[in-house]
């Protein structure tokens, strides 16, 4: 539970931790779309989304391992994906045979390609949440979403409300693993039976985290308005985001990436049809 | 003029349980005050009539002068009366330390330059300065109290109020933030308002209040409290750690002066029997 890593930021001063939230967001939505763009099969485009990351993790001063750990929350989906792209492709030629299960070479290139995929997002997302403090996040997107407030949209509790839950997020899981203790303590059994059991077993975790949550917002609500807190009415930015050099590479890098990725598709494309 | 006065203020969460019964005092400016009571007796709730958290039904709770009852002048209490509560991991809002702390100020409408020199003084004032760019899940509990305290201290109040704060710390946190509310009431001259059940944090208090049942029933220095041993344990009090033992001394014939608080006095008057007993 501890080792639960995705959505904490590494402090450090790095490039990339001074570069403007707003970039950042965009720049992994840019590269999340980029990964997605890669045509089918296209390995090198993959190749390149990698090195992408490479770039931006040493940039980051971020440990590659600590980087790599963001996988593990993961790891479930993307095991799921991957059987699943094995055994429901049926084209191509049969590597593996054994009464119903056929595995094709086909099925095993999709499997790859989605591990590869779903990696290469979680790589990039982690990194952005690594290197950028829960509440840069919250005011970067409340800066992105401004235009929306045309449309009467809350656009700063909306905000303020993400960086709470980032915020709570490591509390929440400490709390998690407090209440499991406690009820193995009392002879709760998480770990046996099927899966209909173990799902019955979650409830005693569930109940008092839920309640203790709500416990937790009453007490958070008295300290903000001991605080003073009355809405985005007349309040000001202790951190101002601005536009640097920095962004501008890294935007520089990400159209270079996309634009490698589209020319590849497109040769791709071309030595199919030619 | 008091900086906080309450008079005859009644108050209750549900129509039938009265928490807060006529209940009527005045808080000077630089004073450092305690309040006990145990557990249920209303303290935590006069806490948040001081702030305006909560409003009275009946009676008037006034911040230097502002009503708490009005809502136009309740955002100027909260500016004066800052309040710490009981659990840290519940008060703070931001998952860095400068960012946490800047929330106050950035609510009151501050510019950019004085919400930094605010935070620089916040974490002076609390000796945290070192901890500025961390995140706060990896500090001990008596840490993020402290930075707690800078979050609400960013406001720049005139009152403390501390309600509970040490409750779920372990004896080091207890002690640093008793030492920060100590030295704020000293050197800046902040009036320190203790809600607490540990009787050692009462004993270097000017002035106590005991609450039970939501009423005030004792006031006065701990000295006049504690003196009073029937009262003390009608109420469901102890008494502090130093003043128990000076009693059982008594009791197996140490014959001592009773009247002691502190470590410092019990250790004195020891001294002081030992002597005797040489001559």
């Amino acid at each position: 539970m501890k080792d639960f890593s995705f959505g904490q930021y590494y402090p450090a001063k790095s490039f990339v931790h001074r570069m403007d939230a707003r970039a950042k967001i965009l720049i992994s939505i840019a590269y999340i779309v980029a990964v997605f763009l890669v045509g089918q099969f296209q390995f090198m485009g993959f190749l390149a989304c990698l090195l992408f990351v490479l770039i931006a993790t040493i940039c980051s001063k971020v440990p590659f391992l600590k980087v790599l750990k963001s996988i593990k929350g993961i790891l479930f989906l993307i095991i799921i994906s991957a059987i699943l792209q094995l055994f429901f492709r049926s084209d191509g030629k049969v590597v593996f045979e054994w009464t119903f299960i056929r595995i094709t070479d086909m099925g095993l290139l999709n499997a790859g390609f989605i591990i590869a995929r779903i990696t290469l997002v979680v790589l990039g997302a982690s990194l952005l949440t690594y290197t950028t403090t829960p509440v840069e996040l919250a005011d970067g997107i409340e800066s992105l979403l401004y235009p929306l407030k045309w449309i009467k949209f809350p656009v700063h509790e909306f905000a303020l409300i993400m960086s709470i839950a980032l915020r709570f997020i490591p509390t929440l899981l400490e709390e998690t693993d407090r209440i499991m203790k406690a009820q193995k303590a009392r002879g709760a059994n998480f770990e046996s039976g099927n899966i209909f059991k173990k799902i019955k077993a979650l409830i005693p975790i569930l109940i008092p985290l839920l309640i203790s949550s709500f416990r937790r917002a009453d007490e958070l609500a008295d300290a903000m308005d001991a605080r003073c807190y009355s809405g985005s009415k007349n309040r000001t930015r202790f951190k101002k985001l601005t536009f640097t050099y920095r962004d501008l590479l890294g935007t520089l890098l990400i159209a270079g990436l996309i634009t490698g990725i589209v020319f590849l598709n497109i040769t791709g494309f071309l030595m199919v049809t030619l | 003029m008091p900086l906080i006065q309450l008079e005859n203020v009644n108050f209750s969460y549900d129509k039938n349980i009265d928490v807060i019964k006529n209940v009527s005092l005045s808080i000077f400016e630089g004073e450092h005050i305690a309040i006990i009571g145990h557990n249920g007796s209303g303290k935590s709730t006069l806490a948040k009539l001081f702030n305006g958290l909560v409003k009275a039904d009946s009676g008037s709770v006034k911040v230097m002068g502002l009503d708490c009852s009005d809502k136009k002048q309740v955002y100027d209490v909260r500016k004066k009366v800052g309040v710490v509560f009981q659990n840290p991991d519940n008060q703070l809002i931001a998952s860095i330390v400068e960012d946490d702390i800047a929330f106050g100020p950035e609510n009151l409408g501050v510019n950019r330059k004085e919400i930094a020199e605010r935070i620089d003084f916040a974490l002076k004032s609390v000796g945290m300065e070192k901890f500025r760019h961390s995140s706060p899940t990896r500090l001990s509990g008596g840490q993020k109290q402290r930075i707690a305290i800078a979050g609400v201290l960013a406001l720049k109040p005139s009152v403390l109020v501390l309600d509970e704060s040490t409750a779920m710390l372990d004896p080091q946190g207890r002690k640093e933030v008793l030492e920060v509310a100590k030295k704020l009431n000293q050197e800046q001259g902040t009036t320190i308002i203790n809600i607490t059940h540990y009787m050692d944090e009462v004993v270097n208090a000017d002035r106590v209040y005991v609450m039970s049942n939501g009423e005030i029933v004792l006031s006065g220095t701990p000295q006049e409290i504690f003196s009073d041993r029937e009262k003390i344990a009608k109420y469901g009090l102890e008494l502090p750690l130093s003043t128990t033992i000076a009693d059982e001394l008594n009791g197996v014939g140490v014959n001592i002066d009773g009247d002691v608080l502190t470590e410092e006095q019990l250790s004195k008057n020891i001294e002081n029997w030992l002597e005797g007993l040489c001559k």
